[in-house]
Order: C-alpha cells, then structure tokens, then sequence
C-alpha cells in the first residue's frame, strides 16, 4: 500500500477542516503518516486517531516558527523520507504551496498544486488558466509532492480509530532562510474562512466605500465577506478579503457579487463557484456573462431588501 | 547593488487562453510581459535609483527565459529601465515544469556572477503556481523571502512585510537572497519615450543552455518531474436569469436563493 505524508503546520487546540480533508484524502490512497509542527494538543491527537492517522512525527527542533519555509521544508523532507512517502500532501495556502516547492526539489519529486482530487493512481486532479480547463496530471517522479485545494474533500473519520505512534524526526540544518522578527496578529472577524466558506458576498468599487450592506447580506446568509482589489485598494475593507488573481481564489457553492464589474482578474478568483448571482446598476457589466442569476439594480437597494427578507423567512 | 528581475512572456490574459500541442502547453501567441512581473521590476528599480541608479554602478538585469517572443519581455523591461536584458532560449526548453525552469534559472543566474538580489512577481500568470520563486532559492542555497508587500535593503540585509490570513509578518534576510513580490509593493511605471529611446542602446544577451552549463535532458518535457495527461476545456460559463429590478428585486433574489435550496 502507499505511504502518504501529511504535512500539518501549527493545527493549535483542534484540527482546522480544510487538515481534516487532507487526512481523508490521505486514508484514500495509503497508509497516512502525519508531520505535524508546532504544539500536539489533545484535541489534535484524538483527532489523528479518529482519521485513521498510522504515525505522528514531530520536528528535532522547536523553532521553525521563526523562520521563513525553507527550514519546515528540510523538516517536510525529512520526515518523507523517514516515513518512506511516496506522496506528499500539504496544504494550498501559500506558505503550504512554498514549502511543497522547495520539498519537491530536496526530494527530486514532482510539485502538483492546487489540486482537487487526486486519483488512486495518483493521477491529480485540477483546474488552470484562471478555471477555462480541468487537466489531469502526474508527477512522473518516484514520489510526488501535491498542495490541496480546500473544500473538495468531505472529512470522514476512518472506520476504525487507530493509535499513532510518536516519533521525532530530525530536522537537518538551513544555512540560509529568512527569518521571522515580527508578527501581529490580526483581528477574527467571527466569519467563516473566505477560502473555505459555503457562500460569499463579495463587493466592488460599486459599494461606494460603505460595506455595511455587504456585512449585513453575508451575516444573514452564513458568509464570508470578499471583495474586488478596487475595495481593498480604496481601504474599504482589508486587503485579505480580496478575491481575484492576485487575491484568493475561493470556489464556493453560491458567490454573490455587489457592485463589481467581473474584470478578467476578478473573475479568475471566482468563476469555478458552484452558483454566481451578482448585482449591478450596469447592465453591460461583464460579471453578467457568467451570473446564473443577474439583477441589473441598485446595490444599496437590493442587498438591505434580500438581507430583510432572509431574516424574515429565517424567522 | 546587483539585481536581477526574472520576466517572463505570457499569454495576455485579456484575451481566451488556450492549452495546446505536446504536452497541453499554453498557446503563445498574444503575450506580454507579465502584469506581475512589473511589480518585481519596478522592486528593482526603486533600490537602484536609491543607491544612484546605474552611474553608481547598480545594475538591473532582466532575465528572461522562453522562446523568440520572449525577448519582447526583456525588451518591455529595458523601456522601463533595466540596465541589461538576457534572454534564456532554446528548443529544448519546451515544455519545462516549474522543477526544470528553476533548474534552467538557476544556472542562468550562477552565470551572471555575483548578483546581490534575484526579484520575481508572485506568480506567472499562466502557470499561477507560484513554485519557481521558492523552488529556486533551494535551488540556489538562498534564503527567499516570497509574497513581500514591501521591501527595503540595508546593508547586507533586507527587510520585507508579508501578510498572511491570520497575521501580517516582518521578515529579515541576509543578501544574496531570492524575494517575490505581490501587487501591493509599488505601482509600476509605463515607459516613457525617453526610456523607449534609451532601451534601443542597451544590451541584450542570448544565452542557450549550451551557455549556462545545462544538458537537454535537464530541462522541457524530458527533464520535467511532472506531466499533464489530459486538458479539458471546461465549457463557458453562460449567462442565466437577468432582471431588472422594479423594487422587489431583493425578496426574487431570495427566491432564487431557495429555489436553489442555498438558504
Ligand atoms: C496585476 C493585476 C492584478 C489584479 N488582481 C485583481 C484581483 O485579484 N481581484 C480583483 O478583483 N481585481 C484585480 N485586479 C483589478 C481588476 O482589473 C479590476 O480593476 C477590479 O476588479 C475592478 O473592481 P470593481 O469591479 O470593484 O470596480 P469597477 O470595475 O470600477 O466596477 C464597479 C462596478 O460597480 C457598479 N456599480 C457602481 N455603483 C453601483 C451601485 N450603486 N449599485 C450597483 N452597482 C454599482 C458599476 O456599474 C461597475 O460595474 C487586478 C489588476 C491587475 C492589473
């Protein structure tokens, strides 16, 4: 059977989903091993057991938070070749697809990203060129490296719970990685992930500098709130909520777009969701090419009307 | 300082893109440089014109790798003003993944000495993987420093911001080192005309594997550690429902929403 590694960076007091559908994925093709950094909670290891997780490895070394991904890639390759993976699964955040990139070199193996499923025969699954084309690609290395696209894989706990073993890899030494000498923590907005979330509603330059409308459709709804590069370079709402080829590509089942035109670069990060309504005063706008559902109208008219009539039906 | 700037021609995303040929590669034809390759220039130009430009002896050198048209990239740079232009080519270079384009960089970069900062955009914008800033740092034996939103250079030392979802980082780096920016870093110049005329005097270096040291079989499909099986276009998306709205737009939106059970 094959052996897969899980790379998994500081999971804190439980595991994430978006960890929870590379377990699965991993159980699917072999026997899975987890590479974990940062703090085993308990929480985390009685999740690792759940998934079916065979061994946990921990790094030699404490301190690979302080450093730029090269040093938790030698830690990653490591591990690979103690646990004798044949695949390695990481996440597809962009530290995740960094360190797949450097791993994929210290282990002459193939770097597959952004992948959506991955076959038993290790054929992966993804989308490129902004989502015009679903190819299918190999790594035609003996082991393989692929970075997971959230939301593709339902979590399952295995059938049966298993006790991992703990053991400690050593990690070899960097010469040269950047290193880490400050960190602020930014404030949780209490809504979902925007990378991971079931709907989001998104706005544009149309929102005129004030979201509240955005905010208040999105609460209603469940949602992530995201937004077209021209809000976030206007400052209306961070950067981080910027959807797009430069921003976050999200795949979500239904994406609202408010006040956004659709340019190329917009749409790049959005044109894969599973339904698109958009609203916009201009009906020449190009984000009605590709909405299922389109309302030529007035934003600040529209979005407090659906948030009202949501909350009614919710009751 | 010593800077060099990787460029890269790619398909102009404002018009369909399409995979083709051996190995489903992208089609050619219409590219540009690529838009977020003129973030990583204008990084380089900045540090250069802060330390006297190029009568100071700074240089910023824009490499390129790629087929014919890919010296249009490098041409497109020197108009902005990189101080010297070097284009990367030969057939065998086809089809390389991000392992063997990083392979192929790598060795182009060793070739030009002692260089003192390799700069790149966040990703290629046909690839979009973001591989090859990271995979050539290893490559290299450099720390890299990738997504920076700012960038300042010190003395030996360079000092980067990157954010990230939960938190918004300070970085450090001894140089030489390899560093990718984001589109947050600067706004790029357009070439003026007096760059455009300048440009036409400056040097551009062809450079074939043969050159750099790479055997064939290192790079293009041959030497890639990954293949693409098949491609399909995935069909358009197509316009559904439009409405205008007659002031009851939003409880017909929440209609759609429950028709479609996403309530
Ligand atoms: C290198 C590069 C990378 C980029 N990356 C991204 C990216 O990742 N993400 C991204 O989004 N963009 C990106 N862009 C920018 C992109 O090209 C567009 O400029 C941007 O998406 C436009 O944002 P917008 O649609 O909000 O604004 P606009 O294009 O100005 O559109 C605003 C829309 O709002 C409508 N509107 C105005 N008022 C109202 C109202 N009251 N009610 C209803 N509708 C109204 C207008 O009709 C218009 O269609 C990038 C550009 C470059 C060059």
């Amino acid at each position: 059977m094959a052996k897969v590694l899980v790379f998994i960076d500081n999971p804190g007091a439980s595991l994430k989903k978006s960890s929870l559908e590379l377990l699965t994925l991993a159980r699917s093709l072999g026997e899975c091993t987890v590479a974990v950094n940062g703090d085993l909670s308990d929480g985390v290891a009685a999740g690792f057991a759940e998934y079916g997780v065979g061994s946990v490895l921990r790094p030699s070394v404490q301190d690979l938070n302080d450093y730029l991904v090269a040093p938790k890639a030698a830690y990653v390759a490591a591990a690979a070749e103690t646990s004798g993976a044949g695949i390695v699964l990481l996440d597809n955040s962009p530290e995740g697809k960094e360190i797949a990139a450097r791993v994929g070199i210290r282990l002459n193996a193939g770097v597959i990203t952004d992948v959506v499923a991955v076959d038993p025969d290790g054929t992966a699954h993804k989308s490129v060129l902004a989502g015009s084309y679903n190819t299918a690609c190999k790594a035609t290395t003996p082991v393989s490296v692929l970075t997971l696209k959230a939301n593709n894989v339902t979590p399952e706990p295995a059938p049966a719970p298993t006790t991992p073993e703990i053991a400690t890899v050593d990690v070899p030494n960097v010469a040269a990685a950047a290193r880490i000498t400050a960190r602020e923590q930014k404030v949780a907005s209490g809504r979902p992930d925007l990378t991971d979330a079931r709907i989001v509603v998104a706005g544009g330059r149309g929102m005129d500098g004030d979201f509240g409308p955005v905010e208040e459709l999105a609460d209603a709804l469940g949602a992530a709130v995201g937004a077209s590069r021209a809000a976030t370079d206007a400052g209306w709402i961070s950067h981080d909520a910027q959807v797009g080829q430069t921003g976050k590509t999200v795949s979500p089942q239904l994406y609202i777009s408010a006040g956004i035109s659709g340019a190329i670069q917009q749409k790049a990060g959005m044109q894969t969701a599973k339904v698109i309504v958009a609203v916009n005063k201009d009906a020449e706008s190009p984000v009605f090419e590709i909405a299922d559902f389109g309302i030529i109208g007035d934003v600040f008219e529209v979005l407090p009307q659906a948030t009202a009539e949501i909350k009614k039906r919710k009751g | 300082m010593k800077i060099v700037v990787l460029v890269k021609h790619v398909p102009d995303a404002q018009f369909d893109r399409h995979l083709s040929g051996e190995g489903n590669t992208a089609d050619r034809d219409e590219s540009i440089l690529s838009e977020l390759d003129e973030y990583a220039l204008e990084a380089a130009l900045q540090l250069a014109e802060a330390r006297g430009g190029s009568k100071a002896g700074n240089q910023v050198i824009a490499l390129s790798m790629g087929p014919d048209g890919a010296v249009n990239a490098v041409k497109k740079s020197l108009q902005m003003g990189a101080t010297e232009g070097v284009h990367l080519t030969d057939d065998a270079l086809a089809g390389s993944d991000a392992a063997a384009t990083s392979l192929a960089l790598a060795a182009a970069v060793r070739h030009l000495g002692d260089v003192d900062l390799v700069i790149t955009g966040m990703a290629s914008t046909d690839g979009e993987t973001s591989l090859v800033p990271a995979q050539l740092a290893e490559r290299l034996g450099l720390p890299q420093v990738t997504f920076a939103s700012t960038l300042e250079v010190d003395g030996g030392r360079l000092t980067a911001r990157r954010d990230a979802d939960t938190s918004s980082e300070t970085v450090e780096a001894p140089l030489p080192a390899v560093v990718s920016v984001t589109d947050q870093i600067n706004e790029p110049r357009y070439p003026n005309f007096k760059g455009i005329i300048a440009a036409k005097r400056k040097s551009i270096t062809t450079l074939s594997l043969a050159d750099i040291g790479v055997d064939p079989s290192q790079v293009g499909f041959a030497g890639s550690w990954t293949s693409v099986a098949s491609a399909e276009q995935r069909p358009p998306r197509t316009a559904g429902t439009i409405i205008t709205d007659e002031g009851d737009a939003g409880i017909k939106l929440v209609d759609f929403l429950a028709a479609q059970k996403l309530l």
